[in-house]
């Protein structure tokens, strides 16, 4: 009557799990793109009208000049552009309050733009790593946060970035 | 003599029932960290090089403008005039007060253009920027 089933192992077959594991696997890799992006930081001046503007004392400011050739020029002065670091370190350590003005015409090069800010950057990262092997004695790179804090508070960057103004003449 | 093979007695064969174990740990580690593309970039451009980088640890911040060698401009999905990028740089800082705009500008381009980028970006208040750069060997 009863017929007793016959017990037979029920089994799900798993063996080409794997091949589809790395299936999907291989396409996750080939979409993966671990690309680190990489550029210069830097902060807008908030947008203030005219009237607002501020005077700085002249002995206080560093002018650059970019002009639609790409010649850099330091407070009126031709300066090469791998020259502008050790400058402007030694600007800044002469007078910390020093604020550089980055000036450009409408026909700068972006290239060129980028090269002298990069030397800016370095300039302050120069200063900074000096701060921070004097104050604590070690590079900043390797300063912890609240370190690298008071670092940025004692070493503001100061580029103020000007309008830039048509190509004269 | 009677020359034989030695045949070891014990069985030859790796067990690969942890494969696929294997293979799913690093299939979800692909997956957790891949990061599809959104945007089709349409314009062209080659990117600046310089020294003093810094890595942009969280992408999450990122929005990105693009300007070509055609000097087009492109954010998100679409081609914009100039005038049209203030408005949505301040939707984005509405969305995301942190907001950094990553600006992935051509470096052929003239300075006009960039600034008159930046004038549209101060205008709208999204004033962390980030001049995108390869790192120069």
């Amino acid at each position: 009557m009863f017929r007793k089933r016959k017990k037979s192992r029920v089994e799900i077959p798993t063996t080409s799990m794997a091949d589809i594991s790395f299936l999907l696997l291989l396409f996750f890799l080939v979409t993966t793109t671990i690309d680190v992006d990489t550029g210069i930081d830097l902060v807008l001046p908030p947008w203030v009208d005219s009237a607002e503007q501020v005077a700085i004392k002249s002995e206080n400011i560093a002018n650059i000049l970019v002009n639609e050739v790409g010649d850099v020029l330091l407070d009126e002065k031709i300066i090469g552009v791998p020259q502008l670091r050790s400058e402007i370190v030694s600007r800044i350590k002469a007078n910390p309050r020093l604020i550089i003005s980055y000036k450009t015409v409408r026909d700068t090069p972006y290239k060129i733009y980028i090269d002298v800010m990069d030397q800016l950057k370095l300039a302050y990262r120069d200063l900074r790593d000096e701060y921070s092997r004097e104050k604590f004695g070690i590079p900043a790179e390797f300063a912890n946060e609240d370190q690298i804090q008071e670092i940025r508070q004692s070493i503001p960057q100061r580029i103020s970035l000007a309008e830039p103004t048509e190509a004269e003449g | 003599m009677k020359f034989e093979k030695k045949i070891a007695k014990a069985e030859q064969s790796i067990p690969t029932a942890s494969l696929p174990d294997i293979i799913f740990m690093l299939l979800i580690f692909f997956m957790v960290s891949t990061v599809l593309r959104e945007v089709e970039v349409r314009v062209q451009y080659s990117l600046p090089e310089a020294v003093a980088l810094e890595k942009i640890d969280n992408k999450r911040l990122l929005s990105y403008i693009w300007i070509g060698n055609d000097e087009r401009i492109q954010i998100d999905d679409s081609i914009l005039p100039v005038e049209a990028i203030g408005d949505i740089a301040y939707q984005k800082r509405m969305n995301n007060p942190n907001v950094i705009m990553s600006l992935r500008i051509d470096k052929g381009s003239r300075m006009g253009i960039v600034s008159d980028v930046q004038q549209e970006l101060r205008r709208a208040d999204a004033l962390r920027i980030n001049y995108s750069a390869l790192v120069k060997l």
